[in-house]
């Protein structure tokens, strides 16, 4: 990591021509942020969507396993989505991010967010096919941390706008 | 026009108040206020997006559309009322502004559109539910309420997130008739002329 010039990095970012079209406009960045919004609330569904089932709120009668397969392609394409419209709003203001504690703070909970998701959460639980196979204690350790993850995300993203 | 003039007293009197000058002028509280606004988007409408997508046959086509609705709109109800607690607080922090907003008018029309939509589902789609409860795609009448759901609450997403931009405030001057009519701008003869 030290190896790296984050700030020559960010500076070089900056100047990339979508950066520059979205910082000369007035319209695109909120129209871009409107659209990283939407992906919010599809993301927290698809997020909701099997941590309520592991705390055993919804979907009851449906194996884990079954919940988690039906929710990933609607978890990826609003991570999708947020990449899509994160990145160039990254782009317009790549400086300003830099300096910007809440960004990093972010970035270090999206890594970990994505890496649970798809290392712990989904290979641990993932291959439970029937409902007799989960075990609630670990089912409401991870989805609890699964949820406090992409809270910590949204707050942090929501935040950079305040620093 | 007894309407608009005694709403704009209203809220006149309300950016007056000691409790909406204090949250306007509070360093945490409003931040951690719209904040929560923001978050709950995950709760409210992720949830809402559940149980539309189950009524457009486009995912969990294996669960009876009761048992979603049963179990997944209580945390949608939950969500909604975060939101309407912390929205009429941002709306108390700056109520004249606010009203005056073309964004606020317009998500204020589409939130009533999406009640609406919902009040209908209730009365009239879900009146035969248990003909189609199990279908793995549901009659047209119930995805068209769900794919207008989705869309009117994409539509108050997008308003609500430009009430924060002041191309079209009431004190930029000169904007056009239909702006200042549609936001309700009360514009002096020394603005006009400008």
């Amino acid at each position: 990591m030290s190896g790296i010039d984050w700030l020559l990095l960010f500076e070089q970012a900056e100047t990339t021509g979508l950066g520059r079209i979205i910082r000369e406009s007035m319209w695109l960045f909120p129209v871009i942020q409107s659209g990283h919004l939407i992906g919010l609330a599809s993301l927290g569904g698809s997020v909701l969507a099997v941590d309520l089932r592991l705390l055993g709120l919804i979907f009851r009668d449906q194996p884990v396993a079954a919940v988690m397969r039906t929710a990933r392609p609607w978890f990826f394409a609003s991570l999708g989505l947020m990449f899509a419209t994160g990145i160039p709003l990254f782009l317009s203001e790549a400086v300003k991010c830099y300096f910007n504690t809440s960004f990093w703070v972010k970035m270090i909970a999206l890594v970990t967010a994505i890496a649970f998701v798809l290392a712990v959460r989904n290979p641990l639980l993932g291959t439970q096919h029937t409902l007799a196979a989960s075990r609630p204690a670990v089912n409401l350790l991870i989805g609890i941390a699964s949820m406090g993850l992409w809270l910590t995300v949204a707050a942090a993203g929501r935040w950079i706008g305040f620093s | 026009m007894t309407g608009p003039v005694s709403m704009r007293a209203f809220v006149e009197w309300l950016a007056g108040t000691q409790g909406s000058i204090a949250l306007v002028e509070s360093l945490h509280m409003y931040p951690l206020i719209e904040t929560t606004h923001v978050l709950t988007l995950m709760l409210f409408l992720g949830t809402l997006a559940i149980v539309d997508l189950r009524l457009l046959g486009a995912l969990f086509t294996r669960v009876p559309v009761s048992e979603v609705t049963a179990r997944v709109l209580p945390f949608t109800v939950a969500g909604f009322a975060l939101m309407i607690i912390t929205g009429l607080l941002l709306f108390y922090a700056i109520p004249v502004r606010t009203y005056e907003s073309i964004w606020f008018r317009i998500k204020v029309i589409l939130m009533v559109a999406a009640g609406i939509n919902a009040w209908l589902f209730h009365r009239r789609v879900k009146r035969d539910r248990a003909l189609w409860d199990g279908w793995e795609r549901p009659p047209l009448g119930a995805r068209l309420s769900a794919g207008t759901s989705l869309g009117l609450w994409a539509g108050v997403i997008v308003t609500g997130r430009m009430i924060a931009y002041n191309w079209f405030d009431c004190d930029r001057q000169p904007q056009p008739d239909f702006i200042n009519w549609a936001a309700g701008c009360v514009v002096t003869m020394a603005e006009l002329s400008q």
